[in-house]
């Protein structure tokens, strides 16, 4: 059966078009000298040199990154634990609600989850006294809620696929449940442990909505700063912060990437 | 004391009978271990339970109360009159408003609208890549994957900020076509509902390919095969064959986009202009400009109603999926 595959490639190549095109001239213009975003006018870093003396980015920036690694470490553990309840657990009571709750967050609009959890942390602050004001406890619990239903995804699929023969055999040979799940077990999902971490620290580092409805006063995430920014209209500067981020997570993704590509050799 | 116990159950268990390995599984995973089914069931569980479900009772307690100036912003439900009355005050008038308002009413008819338009424009465009991809050849499939993912794990508020240069009214966008010739002024792209049908499908494209790829990569080729040897034109099997069997992939991508997007505040905030009314922000506003707490739980509450019944199916489509394998 031989049919043209032209048709289907160029469309194929307009969808990866549409996909990345924004994002390449948007890093290509954070190099223009020009303050008008939208007119070349000559290459420049200038924009980069503004943005690290910029202490108002800069903060916000090391408060999302410590928001995101406590975030991450936090929901893959959490995750690790529901996949395994998932995958190995077989029946229990609850487990109908148990999914219910672990699928909600993956497609729950924002504005309901941070409306929701600002409630909440009001609620909880008049009633028994925490948590104490807003702002690094209650951003990072929010995330891990809805992180933690993206790192069981993750791991999940990886638990469901794996091969149990290992288990079993370091179990015939006497060792006990706890050293199979540390020294069999976790090893052999370590890669999807990566991947949901990344992906836990990525979906942190990213969100607004939510850490909008539950920051304080005193704590502005990098998100905030730079949505603020960009309700004034176009800034080389926020170009100049997106190159940078893309950069990192791009790199991030694919040295994750070639390190399991290398596992599985 | 728990773990004690467990090493004694196992030293018995042991002593008993010869430790067949699967046996020895179905105790560990079973629920004779006690300790560690309560952790990894019971920790996640606890957690969710607190910080996902609770909220929402909260949210419904809360959008029957009634605004105040005061810390926190709305009235008490129950109160205590002359310490001996339980004096409760339900006020339904949010649900009221929020149902028979024209304004609201007309975000969220909007806002399924845009949830629709952009839902079948993923499709349009999703539903070719992923075919290529999936009847790519071997190797290429992984890096044409990955290049799907990639903008995915990119920051989304950076994705959506980058339409705005390219739309703007001096924006990219018009400057190309001007200096092309084909159009003598600018368009009005940005602010407009418009804008936010591009940005919307640009941000959700790889939620609608991903679930779309999996479906179509376990298509059986043999049917196709079988298709074209009986006769049947390429265009016409692909009708009448793979259509069909891809349904599910279809519903799974469309949910995922539907869902979030009927909700969405980021795109028609930076994008859309004053006619793209949208319940997620409304809400926004509700909350954060007029204080109003009661209105915007709910305005929660009634989008969360409107959603069940796409969520329910989502859930049942992912329950399913977990049967097949």
């Amino acid at each position: 059966m031989k049919t043209r595959r032209w048709p289907l490639y160029s469309l194929l190549a307009f969808g990866y078009a549409f996909l990345y095109v924004p994002v390449l001239l948007l890093v290509v213009y954070s190099f223009n000298a020009s303050r008008l975003v939208t007119v070349w006018g000559g290459f420049s870093t200038h924009w980069y040199g503004e943005l690290l003396n910029n202490t108002q980015i800069l903060d916000a920036a090391w408060l999302s990154v410590r928001i995101a690694t406590v975030n991450a470490t936090l929901a893959t553990v959490l995750g690790t634990l529901a996949a395994m309840a998932l995958v190995r657990g077989g029946r229990f009571r609850g487990r109908g609600g148990f999914e219910l709750l672990l699928t909600a967050p993956l497609v729950m609009p924002e504005v309901i989850v941070g409306l929701s959890l600002l409630l909440l942390f009001v609620a909880m602050q008049h009633s028994i006294g925490w948590p104490d004001g807003r702002g690094f406890t209650t951003i990072t619990i929010a995330h891990i809620t809805f992180s933690m239903a993206y790192a069981t995804v993750v791991i999940r699929a990886r638990l469901a696929q794996m091969d149990r023969s290992l288990e079993e055999a370091a179990m015939d040979l006497g060792a006990r449940p706890i050293v199979v799940y540390l020294r069999i077990t976790l090893p052999l999902i370590a890669p999807a442990l990566l991947s949901a971490w990344l992906l836990a620290f990525t979906l942190s580092l990213d969100d607004l909505v939510i850490a909008s409805f539950v920051a304080g006063p005193a704590s502005t995430t990098l998100p905030m700063v730079v949505y603020s920014s960009v309700r004034l209209g176009v800034s080389p500067q926020i170009n100049a912060l997106a190159s940078l981020i893309l950069l990192f997570v791009s790199l991030a993704v694919i040295v994750a990437g070639l390190a399991m590509a290398r596992k599985r050799d | 004391m728990s773990m004690n116990q467990t090493a004694a159950e196992e030293i018995k268990a042991d002593s008993q009978a010869p430790a067949y390995s699967d046996n020895r599984l179905r105790h560990w995973l079973g629920s004779r271990w006690r300790p560690g089914r309560w952790v990894t069931v019971g920790l996640p569980y606890f957690w969710l339970l607190l910080f996902f479900f609770l909220p929402f009772i909260i949210v419904f307690q809360i959008s029957l109360a009634e605004p105040q100036i005061a810390q926190p912003p709305y009235t008490a439900l129950l109160e205590w009159v002359d310490e001996a009355v339980l004096q409760v005050r339900l006020n339904l008038g949010n649900y009221a408003l929020v149902v028979e308002d024209e304004l609201y009413r007309a975000a969220f008819l909007n806002s399924l609208w845009v949830g629709l338009v952009c839902t079948l424009g993923c499709l349009l465009i999703g539903y070719p890549m992923a075919y290529a991809i999936a009847t790519a050849p071997e190797r290429w499939r992984v890096p044409l994957l990955m290049m799907i993912i990639l903008p995915f794990w990119t920051s989304f508020l950076i994705r959506v900020y980058a339409w705005i240069g390219i739309l703007k009214g001096n924006g990219l966008l018009n400057n190309f076509l001007l200096a092309l010739g084909l159009i003598d002024e600018p368009l009005a792209i940005l602010h407009t509902q418009t804008a936010v049908y591009i940005g919307v499908v640009y941000s959700y494209l790889p939620f609608m390919v991903l679930p779309l790829y999996a479906n179509l990569s376990r298509l059986d080729m043999t049917l196709l095969e079988a298709a074209a040897d009986l006769g049947c034109r390429p265009w016409r099997a692909f009708l009448r064959v793979t259509l069909p069997l891809s349904l599910p992939g279809i519903l799974a991508g469309s949910l995922l986009v539907f869902i979030p997007v009927v909700g969405e505040f980021v795109i028609p905030d930076l994008l859309g202009g004053p006619d793209s009314l949208m319940v997620g922000r409304m809400l926004w506003t509700e909350f954060f400009s007029n204080k109003d707490w009661p209105l915007a739980s709910a305005l929660a509450l009634v989008l969360l109603a409107l959603l069940v019944v796409p969520f329910v199916a989502l859930q049942r489509w992912q329950s399913r999926l977990e049967g097949e394998r």
